[in-house]
């Protein structure tokens, strides 16, 4: 787990994550810029920081209503603007990228912030960026674990000898700078069908599981074929962090928090995906044994510890501010983090 | 409300036949409503490649987010080699997983042949259902001497296409009302 900057004593470790989004506030129909957006991004980091959240990340999508297209420059501010907080993006879409780019990239973030700097690899969801980039959506799958694989490679060896379908041969290449500890923490993207899962368990690298609702059982099924594949691959699942994310809000009631986030996650996920959030299967995510984490302070931590007690995991990160939630709200979202929802968090799964 | 009739082959005349006729008796009935109808003959279609429907351009990106805009819709098919026809499977696969939720789908079936009577029952209906539509059971089903020159000439039929388009409209109506009373439950 030290490889992966994990110190299993120290309890769960929460996160916060953006996709970068850039939405209309369904309330208002307005939008902000996205210099404000790209701005109060970074100061969420910010406060993320103060109020002792470990970890803080930043997508990468290229198509419209995001704006962080760029999540690497988003996130080498926040390293300067930051002290303590890991930071990663979440995800990088290493299929349409060049490696040796990204790890020049995010070695550089690693050094600005004192080795805080994490990958996390995705595959796209969307496929806008194919096209925008000069890739052939054909070559989706290839694509991107060709290039997962050059890019673990170039975080094993400074000077690489590879050759691909993809990209131009490295011949003797140095790949620099290096990241502060000699390599950086490389993690797999991965949806919730277990069959995903299982790739990241043959590669024994870390795996991120995205869960945006549904029963935590579900996905308990992903997170046991990632560990039993790892240990057929001949790697050893114990030294393999997980971590998951998925929704969150708090306000003083479930009804609440429901109510104030409904609007947009619903709206958003309209905008980028086509389809609404059904009002019945969002009013199921309250159920303690779903993985949503919106609710009152006292559901959520509830549901986190039980997510924990199921997952075993080693991080969670939480995704708050999807559909244009204005800034009053995230920050009083922090705040309870960091009073009411971390000291207890931390309290019931730390080491004694 | 919504509805957008597909007509669902690239080939052949009774099926647009039959649904420019639906078309025209929801107007006449229900001239607040809101009603297109896509023909896919009219229309260069792609083949689906996986993405997300918002991801296409042209006439394929018009289709399905006018099919996804719609509260109810009606599907008419040929039967041909005894099942549904490609072009509109395609239309399926182009859409997402749950397309249909919240949406009433009702059909009107046309064929050569009577011994054709189930396939829709045994074919559509059960993509229909995975795709969360709230299914009109009864369809209509008309058959090549229902039609003279392009046009319907059994009253039967009519009677059959009037009750189909009733029951689509009410259905529609009335599930939306459930659904409004259920999500007012919820108090979000």
């Amino acid at each position: 787990m030290e490889k992966y900057r994990i110190n299993p004593n120290s309890g769960l470790e929460f996160g916060l994550y953006t996709l970068g989004d850039h939405i209309a506030d369904p309330h208002t129909g307005k939008r902000i810029s996205n210099q404000q957006r790209i701005k109060e991004i970074i100061e969420l980091a910010k406060m993320a920081e103060q109020a002792g959240i470990d970890f803080f990340s930043v997508g990468e999508s290229h198509q419209e209503y995001f704006t962080t297209q760029a999540h690497t420059v988003v996130l080498g501010a926040i390293a300067q603007a930051t002290e303590k907080i890991k930071i990663a993006s979440s995800s990088t879409i290493i299929s349409t990228l060049d490696p040796v780019r990204v790890f020049e990239d995010f070695a550089t973030i690693d050094l600005i912030s004192n080795g805080r700097a994490e990958i996390i690899a995705g595959r796209a969801s969307r496929v806008g960026v194919f096209d925008l980039l000069g890739y052939n959506l054909r070559d989706y799958e290839e694509l991107f674990e060709e290039k997962f694989d050059l890019l673990l490679k170039i975080n094993q060896e400074e000077v690489v000898n590879w050759k691909g379908s993809y990209r131009a041969p490295l011949n003797n290449a140095k790949v620099i700078p290096r990241p502060l500890n000699g390599s950086l923490p490389i993690w797999r993207a991965v949806g919730g069908p277990p069959a995903s899962a299982i790739k990241a368990g043959y590669a024994g690298v870390p795996m991120f599981l995205a869960m945006l609702g549904g029963p935590v059982s579900s996905f308990k099924r992903s997170i046991e074929a990632y560990r039993e594949a790892a240990n057929r691959s001949g790697h050893n699942s114990d030294e393999l962090p997980v971590a998951t994310a998925g929704f969150f809000y708090v306000a003083d009631t479930t009804q609440a928090a429901q109510a104030e986030t409904y609007p947009y996650i619903n709206e958003g996920m309209k905008l980028t995906n086509g389809n609404g959030f059904p009002k019945q299967h969002f009013a199921q995510g309250a159920h303690p044994q779903d993985v949503m984490n919106i609710g009152s302070p006292e559901l959520v931590i509830e549901k986190i510890l039980y997510q924990h007690e199921v997952f075993g995991h080693q991080r969670y990160i939480a995704q708050m501010d999807f559909g244009g939630v204005t800034f009053d709200k995230l920050k009083r979202n922090i705040d309870i983090i960091g009073t009411k929802i971390l000291p207890e968090i931390k309290k019931h799964t730390r080491k004694k | 409300m919504k509805i957008v009739g597909l007509s669902g082959s690239i080939v052949g005349s009774k099926t647009r036949t039959a649904m420019e006729r639906t078309i025209n008796i929801i107007s006449e009935k229900y001239p607040e409503i809101d009603v297109t109808l896509i023909d896919l003959a009219d229309f260069n279609i792609q083949f689906s490649d996986g993405r997300n429907y918002l991801e296409y351009e042209g006439d394929t990106a018009y289709v399905t987010q006018t099919i996804m805009e719609a509260d109810a819709v009606v599907i008419g098919t040929p039967v041909f080699q005894a099942s549904i026809p490609a072009t509109l499977k395609n239309i399926f696969d182009l859409l997402p997983e749950k397309a249909f939720i919240d949406k009433v789908v009702g059909f009107v079936v046309t064929a050569g042949s009577p011994k054709h009577y189930l396939v829709a029952e045994q074919q559509l209906k059960p993509i229909l259902a995975y795709m969360k539509a709230q299914i009109v059971q009864t369809y209509v089903f008309l058959e090549e001497q229902d039609f003279y020159r392009k046009e319907i000439v059994s009253d039967d039929v009519i009677f059959r296409l009037e009750r189909l388009v009733e029951d689509i409209v009410t259905l529609t109506k009335t599930y939306e009302s459930i659904r409004k009373e259920k999500e007012a439950e919820y108090g979000f």
